[in-house]
């Protein structure tokens, strides 16, 4: 029997791994030690573990152990990166380039950046959610520092020419940075082959525990250091104080081995999966995917659904967890910025559905969320005197709509 | 959001969705909202005219559960009514009986106002006088 509902909301979180809980079990009770503690066996157990983490999560993006900095998660990783980047390169410049489809964590971040008198840059990207290479060249300047541009975007799974990026900021001598949230454990992820300097990630989007993330910060060719935002002890190289959360960087680590050796079989399996529930849910007369198709995270996809209300949609779709591009719990609406950005109409952007599968996701919980979307899109059509007019060839846009 | 069980039943078992027949003279037909603002409702009368009494309503709704419910329950209580009884219906009453919250009372001003605009269609195919402007909400 299929349990309801169904989440499919997996680029929010995604559920713990027990093979990865199981891994932090004995960190949560028995092995309690302070890393930092020197002296005694209890914090060389704690530091040992940490140190293994370290390891394994080196081995999946392909860095030094060394080059791990602990962090809370992904948004602290953001703050650190970019304000820590600000702040120690102030005498090189003050001018960073990002996109309009970033994370807020990074959004945010640059707009206090701008309160603090530097130069932010938010490049535009395409209907596919695409940077332009040529805008991006064209925004260097000798006072460009930092280029940081999200690996794969959370609400479309559009993944940004990395590569291509990275040599563009370094050929103009600035740093790159990039917010793998949504990327690392899902796609290879190589900070050598792919010239990344500086990369936040978070163990919860791939089967870790919440609460602990990480930034990776080079330390060869060259080597890159960021001005710590909290003051303390000094851990992690003296880049961020606070004492480790080692079950949670246990967990972390876990959970980035399982990715490496999972990661193909992952893959294979779940684009199957997203492909078949995009391609049934296209029978939907006026239905798109937004973002690009051919660049895209294996396991997202998000659809809009013409002439049906986000909201009346969402509460249609009551069985599944998924996300609206719509953000109306207040009177006024706001949709997605990141579908805005693509070049989507309100409307549609309040219409859309983001579907993102993970590990545990099954053919039988697709097949239930293919007829229950349908069933929910086609009757609230029914219901929809836009649909009603676009049927007849009524053009909606010639109609003087009653402002309410 | 948490929706009361009414507004979940209107929105799951909506009463009169349909279309009638809006060149017919004692058909009246409103539609108000805007698709950018997430919200158009359309609502529709059929007037008896020797009674002057609703005997049909109709509507079709883009909007949330809380627009769809409106409406269904705006139809519901439309029929059989007169004319001049369904102007009397205020959005407050709307509200009270699907316990709207706060952020979905506009959603009621919509349905209030689609009335409003179905009875002055039917008015004015009619030759009688357009209503003054109903109260302003906005």
């Amino acid at each position: 029997m299929l349990k309801l509902p169904i989440y499919l909301d997996n680029n929010a979180t995604t559920p713990l791994d027990p093979r990865v809980l199981e891994a932090m079990m004995p960190y949560l009770t028995e092995v309690f030690g302070n890393a930092a503690s020197r002296n005694h066996p209890f914090g060389w157990a704690a530091e040992e573990a940490v140190d293994y983490a370290r390891e394994q999560i080196g081995q999946l993006i392909s860095c030094d152990p060394k080059e791990i900095i602990f962090t809370s998660g992904a948004t602290e990783s953001d703050n650190l990166g970019i304000k820590g980047v600000f702040e120690m390169y102030s005498q090189k410049g003050n001018h960073i380039i990002t996109a309009t489809t970033e994370h807020k964590a990074v959004l945010d971040t640059c707009k206090h950046i701008e309160k603090l008198g530097g130069k932010v840059t938010y490049l535009p990207v395409n209907r596919e959610g695409l940077i332009s290479l040529t805008d991006l060249e064209a925004a260097m300047t000798p006072q460009t520092i930092l280029v940081t541009i999200m690996y794969g975007n959370n609400e479309t799974g559009t993944i940004q020419p990395i590569r291509e990026i990275a040599a563009i900021a370094h050929k103009h001598g600035a740093l790159f940075m990039t917010d793998g949230t949504q990327a690392v454990g899902k796609i290879p992820v190589d900070v050598q082959a792919d010239g990344i300097d500086i990369m936040a990630f978070t163990a919860h989007k791939m089967y870790g525990p919440k609460g602990v993330g990480a930034l990776y910060v080079r330390r060869k060719n060259p080597r890159v250091k960021v001005t710590a935002q909290m003051d303390g002890g000094g851990h992690e190289r003296g880049m961020r104080s606070g004492t480790l959360n080692v079950p949670g960087i246990v967990g972390l680590g876990k959970a980035c081995e399982l990715a490496r050796l999972e990661m193909a079989t992952d893959t294979e399996r779940l684009s199957k999966m997203r492909d078949r529930l995009e391609s049934s849910l296209l029978e939907l007369e006026e239905s798109y995917v937004n973002g690009s198709r051919e660049h895209r995270l294996p396991h997202v996809t998000n659809i809009s659904f013409t002439y049906v209300e986000g909201e009346g949609l969402m509460m249609g779709v009551k069985d599944l967890a998924v996300s609206s591009g719509s953000a109306c719990t207040s009177a006024s609406l706001e949709p997605s910025y990141v579908l805005k950005a693509l070049g989507l109409s309100d409307d549609l952007a309040h219409s859309s559905l983001r579907f993102g599968l993970s590990r545990f996701t099954t053919d039988e919980q697709i097949n239930y969320a293919i007829n229950h979307v349908k069933e929910a899109v086609t009757k609230l059509r029914e219901m929809s005197p836009l649909w009603e007019m676009f049927k007849e060839g009524v053009d909606l846009s010639k109609i003087e709509w009653a402002e309410h | 959001m948490a929706y009361s069980d009414k507004v979940i039943d209107h929105y799951s078992n909506p009463r009169n969705v349909g279309t009638l027949d809006k060149s017919k003279k004692n058909v009246g037909t409103g539609l108000v909202g805007a698709p950018e603002c997430g919200d158009v409702m359309r609502l529709q009368i059929e007037v008896d005219e020797a009674t002057n009494t609703i005997t049909d309503a109709k509507f079709k709704t883009f909007g949330c559960g809380s627009a769809i419910a409106s409406s269904s329950l705006a139809t519901e209580w439309l029929k059989g009514k007169t004319v001049d009884e369904a102007l009397s219906i205020d959005n407050m009453e709307i509200v009270e009986e699907l316990a709207l919250p706060p952020v979905k009372i506009h959603c009621s001003v919509l349905a209030e106002d689609a009335i409003k605009s179905a009875i002055n269609d039917y008015r004015v195919k009619n030759g009688l006088p357009a209503l003054e402007e109903a109260k302003s909400h906005h």
